[in-house]
């Protein structure tokens, strides 16, 4: 643990990390400016994928709209397609049969496992392990397949629909998922021997990157940086959506507000989504995955309409403001991780650059998603 | 002791052929390590399990461009890798891998590796100072500071086994050991009760002063991109990674040397020279299952680990074992 020093603006070089750089994952740039290894700023630039996602909502109409949603997080492309087929059904009134509310339950917490793993793998690499990285990918491996055996498509999902799914799930997704939750509980018991409990990880994680409540609500941080900082605050339990206040699950909560308590909210968080998953496959009723009736044309009346959901980063929201078109007439997304990167400036001030990218991988940064 | 000119050539090329060999070697042996600890089978493609993989890196190492970038101090950027991988060349030549087979044998043998081990973070410092990257200066002054902090315990555990033996030969000091494993210095309990964690300080010593994983400070890729070698390409890399492999079997062999009695064997099976090969290379894969099983320390907190624990352990050692040795 390095005590606080005294920095001084006036013998301060600039480093680049990015657009370029290995702990970056992707092409974000953080403009530091260091005093030898201690760093007195940091600038984080965004702009270098910027898509226009946002105008891109505006000038399609909603189903044309719906593949952009998995291209913002590709790593938990589910949630964001789940949150955007909500606000529409919100918004143009379109009733959801019971079971498919339930598989996109299922899918969407598959999803978070899966995207929590990555980052898992990831931030150990940043740490310099490489080995979790490939075990983590294995399991992750696994619901791929589950996922791409109903989706279609193994990153960039695109599987929920207005009003439903796009298909139903078959046996073998079911027996496959089955399967898989003894097989995570296994791995994840694996992972808390090799990593959690390693020393040289408690002794780079514990006490590094603090990030206060206040400074998260000042940023408007959500998610596990916010969940390891003492904000009990899940969207799925505060403002519950579809079939989540159906389910038994806790919200873990930690207060060191360090990055070993955002590393240990995200290993916790995939017990839970197993929790979730085995109660959604116990109760998964028969039915029909789309509506009987169902607007051919997606045209929502006039009004202002928000939906958020829980994605694996944080809140991630969505408004559609519609004039009663076929198209949007204005579509913001409200996506976890630009809230989150925005605090690091003022969190990582003073740290050491090592600290300070290994704090940057427990904020778990997906870029393109930052960078809509 | 009569030393012509043939004699050094051929130790030379013997010297040169051992390291290049055991660096491309270990190079495929890391890769299939970390196949084994990741669940995968490592290189497959090239001969059979991949035996072919060194030689086919090497022709595209020294095929590529060797790009010099504009601003860079050229004697020191072109000087640095051949200062990395000349003073781990220059260590076999004084290292007996049996009662005979010696390049040349010194009574100042010891003395000798640490004069060259320490030119090792010259290159270090050069490389960074000369490559005009900040990524690559932030890594030599890394590298600087941990040579030193690891040198001073590294030496002072070496200065107690010296005071056992009474000599600085390594052959001296691995005939001292000879007569069954509980002579190792290792185990020499009777010498001084702390010798097994006089060998794990000299062992994470070397871990670190060879840049390895959880010690790879100086490269550590996620922070630094590649440090000290990022500008580096070719050729000019490959010599920084041969030195790198050429240097963790000089760590190995010292440690066997030291602490494992050398060639000595527990019950005579076969030559001395195929249980000093079995231990380096047992001792090799140490270091690479440690490199696929931790994660990165920081630099601080090897620095703390070095000043505040290592240091003050071994020269308490050092203490003990001179009192013991005056006292029996």
């Amino acid at each position: 643990m390095s005590d606080p020093i005294q920095l001084r603006s006036d013998e301060t070089f600039t480093l680049n990390v990015g657009p370029q750089h290995p702990a970056t994952h992707g092409v974000l740039r953080v403009k530091m400016e260091m005093d030898g290894e201690y760093i007195f700023s940091a600038e984080t630039v965004l702009g270098y994928i910027h898509r226009m996602h946002e105008k891109m909502g505006e000038n399609r109409t909603y189903a044309q709209y719906l593949p952009n949603l998995g291209r913002l997080d590709y790593l938990s492309a589910m949630a964001y397609n789940h949150g955007y087929v909500l606000a529409v059904e919100k918004a143009a009134s379109i009733e959801v049969p019971e079971r498919a509310e339930y598989i996109r339950v299922l899918t969407v917490e598959l999803n978070r496992i899966s995207s929590h793993l990555v980052w898992f793998g990831a931030f150990i690499m940043d740490l310099g392990g490489f080995t979790p990285l490939m075990y983590a990918f294995d399991d992750r491996e696994a619901i791929l397949d589950i996922l791409e055996a109903v989706t279609g498509s193994r990153l960039t999902y695109c599987y929920h629909r207005f009003g439903g799914v796009y298909n139903d799930v078959d046996d073998d997704f079911i027996e496959g998922t089955k399967a898989f939750i003894p097989r995570m509980r296994k791995a994840l018991k694996t992972y808390e021997d090799l990593v959690t409990k390693n020393i040289i990880l408690m002794k780079r994680l514990k006490g590094i990157g603090p990030v206060s409540a206040e400074m998260c609500r000042k940023y408007g941080a959500t998610g596990p940086v916010a969940r390891a900082s003492g904000i009990n605050f899940d969207v799925r339990k505060n403002e519950p959506y579809s079939l989540y206040n159906e389910f038994d699950f806790d919200v873990p909560v930690y207060n060191e507000c360090d990055s070993y308590a955002r590393y240990m909210v995200r290993m916790e968080e995939m017990e839970q989504s197993l929790r979730i998953i085995e109660q959604a496959l116990a109760k998964m009723p028969e039915g029909p995955i789309m509506p009987k009736k169902k607007p051919k044309i997606i045209k929502p009346p006039a009004g202002d309409y928000y939906q958020a959901v829980e994605a694996a980063r944080g809140s991630f929201g969505i408004r559609i403001v519609s004039d009663g078109g076929k198209n949007a007439y204005r579509l913001k997304l409200r996506s976890p991780t630009y809230s989150n990167m925005h605090l690091f400036d003022e969190a990582c001030r003073g740290m050491l650059i090592a600290d300070a990218l290994a704090f940057m991988g427990s904020i778990d940064l997906v870029i393109p998603e930052m960078d809509r | 002791m009569s030393l012509t000119l043939i004699n050094v050539l051929f130790a030379v090329v013997a010297a040169i052929g051992f390291a290049a060999l055991n660096a491309a070697y270990l190079v495929w042996c890391e890769r299939k390590g970390a196949g084994f600890f990741q669940r995968r089978p490592g290189p497959m493609e090239n001969g059979p399990w991949g035996l072919l993989q060194p030689p086919v890196d090497g022709i595209k190492l020294m095929t590529k461009q060797l790009v010099i970038p504009g601003g860079v101090d050229k004697a020191l950027f072109m000087v640095a890798p051949v200062l990395a991988m000349f003073p781990a060349i220059m260590s076999f030549v004084t290292i007996p891998f049996s009662e005979n087979i010696v390049a040349q044998n010194m009574n100042i043998g010891v003395l000798m590796i640490f004069a060259f081990a320490s030119m090792g973070s010259m290159a270090i410092l050069f490389a960074g100072w000369g490559s005009r990257n900040k990524y690559a200066l932030m890594s030599s002054v890394r590298g600087v500071s941990q040579a030193i902090a690891y040198e001073v315990p590294m030496l002072i555990t070496v200065i107690t086994i010296v005071m056992i033996t009474g000599s600085m030969d390594l052959r001296a000091i691995a005939l001292d050991q000879s007569g069954g494993f509980w002579q190792w210095n290792i185990l020499a309990l009777t010498k001084s009760p702390l010798m097994p964690v006089s060998f794990l300080i000299f062992f994470v010593c070397t871990l670190a002063e060879t840049n390895r994983a959880p010690f790879d400070l100086g490269e550590a890729e996620s922070e630094l991109v590649a440090g000290f070698h990022t500008e580096y390409s070719s050729m000019g890399f490959g010599l920084f990674f041969m030195g790198e492999y050429a240097n963790i079997v000089i760590g190995s062999c010292l440690t066997t040397l030291l602490f494992l009695g050398g060639w000595g064997c527990p019950f005579g099976l076969f030559p001395g020279v195929w249980w000093f090969l079995l231990k380096i290379y047992l001792l090799i894969f140490t270091f690479i299952w440690i490199r696929w099983t931790f994660p990165r320390t920081t630099i601080y907190g090897l620095l703390n680990l070095s000043w505040k624990i290592l240091i003050p352990f071994s020269l308490f050692n050092l203490l003990l074992t001179a009192g013991l040795l005056k006292v029996f």
